[in-house]
């Protein structure tokens, strides 16, 4: 059984083959990472599948649902939660109200005009804020946060929007190595228990190869390979492309 | 056959004076990323001077050439100054300050002019060449449009070559796609920056003075030629020289033939046209996407409710308003109740511009139409003032929604562009079609009804609908509704991300905000007795950008107060002075030299430096 399935999907910007024919799938509660050296497409993979940008070819299916080319809240409204790269949150916003936000557009309640937010999805966000520790943090402004935090807050404001699918550009950039476990532990934590599918891309070999039940490596714009983790550490491209950029550690 | 090539002759020697002026204003926008509204004003002088020289030189038309000329090159001159005075010291301030402040030059300039040349329209006395035909297919043809009509191309290919073929100009084409790079390649910046002013302001001047055979030096040449120009950059992108000559061509034409075909339409017709370019190329005919996605490149502050203590301030203000017309005079109520108005119109603009995200240089277009549409309700239909203040958001509300459904997909310039451009031909389609509006006239003897008649009363009234409504606009900024709209504010992604319809929320926004206007212009039909087509004028809508930038964007009390200072101080302006332009125009160029972060902004910065740091 399978949450998503891409086939054949392209990107090229100007001459820049960003993405050429990349395929795969992801099963429900799988964790998946994408990997490659900086520029290798994973940001641009992301922005497809969740509508950001129009591939050139190829389709993306959720469950039966083809949703190639459908505009990022159509695709957000069939389950599609996504972090990004470089963090967008509500920056006039307390960090509640980011989360509660969220709540209420997974629940189609914007148009209401009368009834003050305030009151609305409260204990929930709360709930939420609490799983990710950022609790302490409800009442400030979501433009003073540090950069981890933001990363989290994201986070809070993805799941609350119930997701099967989760997409994560760089969850743990600009944390502490012992937040970054914690993060991926609750992930896969959400990931066993609810059956959340999380596609994540992730520079710290480390979590990695610690947190992905399976791992696709791009590089320039192709999959080169596609694994566990043994699988990808014994993998001669793998070793080369990462050996030839002078880094043993990944890129970004 | 031949009645239409006279026609499309017309057309296109009146493309080319007006592809002059779009094309200064342009090249300015390309390098220097600010919008210059005071661009129509270098026009006007350029009329004015021109006017001037050619009265003073002899006929023929080499000294016309010459005066042209000169003209061009004192309109530079004046370029370059105002540019080293007083634009040089704004590039950094946010966009809405920038337009601000141009509009401010546009003002002291009006009022300059005046006092130099005095009231009247100055036409130009016309030597007989400059009368005389050709003729073309059994057609006489003036010889003069014909001299325009080459002017146009002929300018472009000089421009074409001085942006190809000089160091010069490579250095304005670098600027004008990357500001940066040229910044680091260690360009003398200030100097190029004046130097294009200046050929912007020439070709403005040249624009204003070569339209004087055909009609003359007055004092509306400013905001007119603004208005058309702005709509030929947007149609045809913003920093695109070659997009402002297709533009130019385009609106030239239709024009024209507009005026033959369907006089009452024309204005209309060039909406549509440019509503249908901005929906299929969002950037013009030959722009480029901007650089900076919406919300991306601001931080905004956070917006907390207000604190108790102004809450009960809030209310001991209110409470004093309701017992004003137990000690006030008829004078003072009038101005009170002017003042309650203003109070509702500001807190609309607020709701899109803050919250919103959607600066609109318009507002005015709403609380006219509603003005109208109440006046019309009484003097037309029969109607009661009940009715009228029913009418009256009911239209305006209707009118936002049509024209937003083009508005809102823009941001920042274009936006702010779009709206001003939809007033004015609200303002022109009101003042044309005099059968039901009284065009100049106006409609007279709009008054309430017997029982409201009286000036307490009608103030009693005017305190209740306006409170009520701000309130209102006020309680769904806190609904989830306001959060949603300042979340495609904060960061279209993230909204569109969690399942937000941007362009929708934005929709409804707009449409609040423009009945909210609707229902203050109504009241001030009744409270005035009469509507104008100046309820619908440029200024009004600046009126309401200074209301909401005196009391700051970011608060959403601060519409209110800003109101109430910013008619203050108008009346008074008003009593003390005839010259209120020019005072009005160097307090806005004041303010923001002072304030170049916006007057809320500042003082915010300064209460962060005193806690966060
Ligand atoms: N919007 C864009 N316009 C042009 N080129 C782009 C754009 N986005 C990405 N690219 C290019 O596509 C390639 C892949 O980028 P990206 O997906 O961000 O890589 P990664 O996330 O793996 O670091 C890079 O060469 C990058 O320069
Ligand atoms: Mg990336």
């Amino acid at each position: 059984m399978t949450i998503l399935s891409v086939a054949g999907l392209r990107k090229s910007f100007g001459g820049v083959q960003a993405v050429t024919d990349v395929s795969f799938t992801v099963a429900p509660g799988e964790m998946l990472a994408l990997i490659g050296p900086n520029g290798a497409g994973k940001s641009t993979c992301f922005n497809m599948l969740n509508g950001q940008i129009r591939p050139d070819a190829g389709t993306i299916h959720l469950g039966p649902l083809d949703i190639t080319g459908l505009p990022p809240r159509r695709v957000a409204r069939q389950g599609v939660g996504r972090t990004f790269q470089i963090t967008a949150t509500f920056a006039s916003m307390t960090v509640r109200e980011n989360v509660q936000l969220a709540f209420l557009a997974h629940h189609r309640r914007i148009w209401h005009l009368l009834r003050p937010l305030a009151a609305q999805y409260r204990a929930e966000a709360d709930t939420l804020l609490d799983r990710l520790d950022m609790l302490p943090q409800a009442d400030r402004a979501a433009g003073i946060l540090a950069y981890g935090d933001l990363k989290r807050l994201e986070l809070a404001v993805a799941l609350a929007g119930q997701p099967r699918l989760l997409l994560m550009d760089e969850p743990t950039a600009g944390m502490a190595p012992a937040e970054r476990v914690a993060l991926m532990r609750l992930a896969r934590d959400l990931a066993t228990t609810t059956g959340l599918a999380i596609l994540f891309t992730e520079h710290d070999m480390d979590v990695v190869f610690g947190t992905a039940d399976r791992i696709l490596v791009l590089n320039r714009g192709a999959l080169i390979a596609a694994g566990d983790a043994a699988a990808i550490r014994a993998n001669h491209a793998v070793r080369a492309v990462y050996l030839g950029s002078g880094t043993t550690t990944g890129g970004h | 056959m031949s009645a239409l090539l006279v026609q499309l002759l017309t057309g296109l020697s009146g493309a080319s004076s007006l592809f002059l002026v779009a094309a200064g204003l342009t090249v300015i926008f390309g390098v220097t990323r600010v919008v210059n509204f005071s661009h129509g004003s270098l026009t006007m002088l350029g009329a004015y001077i021109g006017w001037s020289v050619l009265t003073r030189l002899p006929r023929g038309p080499e000294w016309f050439i010459l005066g042209i000329v000169l003209t061009a090159l004192i309109a530079a001159a004046l370029g370059a100054l105002l540019e080293t005075l007083l634009l040089r010291r704004i590039y950094r301030a946010p966009e809405l300050l920038q337009l601000l402040f141009t509009f401010g030059i546009v003002l002291v300039v009006q009022d300059a002019t005046l006092w130099l040349w005095g009231p009247n329209d100055l036409p130009l006395p016309r030597a007989p060449w400059l009368r005389s035909f050709v003729s073309i297919a059994g057609e006489r043809v003036p010889l003069y449009d014909l001299i325009l009509i080459a002017i146009g191309p002929l300018v472009l290919a000089a421009l074409w070559l001085l942006f190809t073929r000089t160091r010069w100009g490579t250095l304005v084409r670098a600027a004008t796609e990357d500001r940066d790079m040229v910044a680091a390649l260690g360009v003398d910046q200030k100097r190029l920056f004046t130097t294009v002013f200046a050929l912007g302001a020439g070709l403005a001047g040249m624009g204003g003075a070569l339209a004087l055979p055909d009609a003359s030096a007055n004092l509306q040449i400013d905001l007119n030629i603004i208005t058309d120009a702005f709509v030929v950059v947007v149609v045809g992108g913003l920093g695109s020289l070659p997009g402002a000559f297709l533009a130019s061509l385009l609106i030239g034409v239709l024009q024209s033939f507009g005026i033959v075909l369907l006089p009452q339409a024309t204005l209309v017709l060039v909406f549509v046209i440019m509503a249908a370019v901005l929906v299929i190329r969002p950037n013009g005919l030959l722009g480029r996407a901007q650089s900076t996605a919406r919300g991306e490149a601001h931080a905004f502050a956070l917006v907390r409710p207000a604190a108790p203590v102004l809450r009960r301030l809030g209310l001991a203000a209110l409470l004093l308003a309701a017992c004003a017309p137990l000690i006030a005079g008829p004078f003072l109520l009038s101005v009170l109740t002017e003042m309650l108005i203003a109070l509702l119109f500001a807190a609309s603009l607020h709701f899109m511009m803050g919250p919103g995200g959607m600066a609109s240089f318009g507002h005015a277009a709403w609380f006219g139409i509603g003005a109208y549409a109440a006046a019309f309700a009484v003097k037309g239909l029969a109607l009661g003032m009940g009715a009228g203040l029913l009418l009256a958001p009911l239209i305006a509300g209707l009118a936002a929604a049509l024209f937003g459904w083009f508005v809102v997909r823009l941001s920042g310039v274009y936006l702010a562009m779009l709206t001003l451009a939809f007033a004015q031909i609200v303002w022109a389609a009101l003042f044309q079609a005099v059968e039901i509006t009284g065009g100049d006239n106006g409609i007279l003897g709009v008054w309430p009804p017997p029982w409201a008649a009286d000036r307490r009363v009608f103030y009693w009234l005017t305190l209740l609908l306006c409170i009520a409504s701000a309130l209102l606009l006020r309680r769904i900024l806190y609904a989830p509704f306001g959060y949603a709209l300042r979340a495609t504010r904060d960061s279209e992604r993230r909204a569109e991300a969690i399942g937000l319809h941007a362009v929708h929320i934005r929709l409804a926004a707009f449409t609040l905000a423009g009945a909210a206007a609707g229902l203050a212009g109504g009241l001030s039909a009744f409270s005035k007795g009469s509507v104008f087509p100046n309820f619908i004028s440029i200024s009004r809508s600046v009126d309401g950008l200074l209301m909401v930038l005196l009391g700051g964007v970011q608060s959403i009390a601060g519409p209110i107060v800003g109101a109430i200072a910013y008619t203050g101080l108008f009346d008074l302006l008003l009593l003390a002075t005839d010259q209120w332009r020019a005072v009005l125009g160097l307090a806005i160029i004041t303010l923001v030299l002072a304030f170049p972060h916006g007057i809320a902004g500042s003082i915010h910065r300064l209460w962060l430096r005193g806690r966060e740091a």
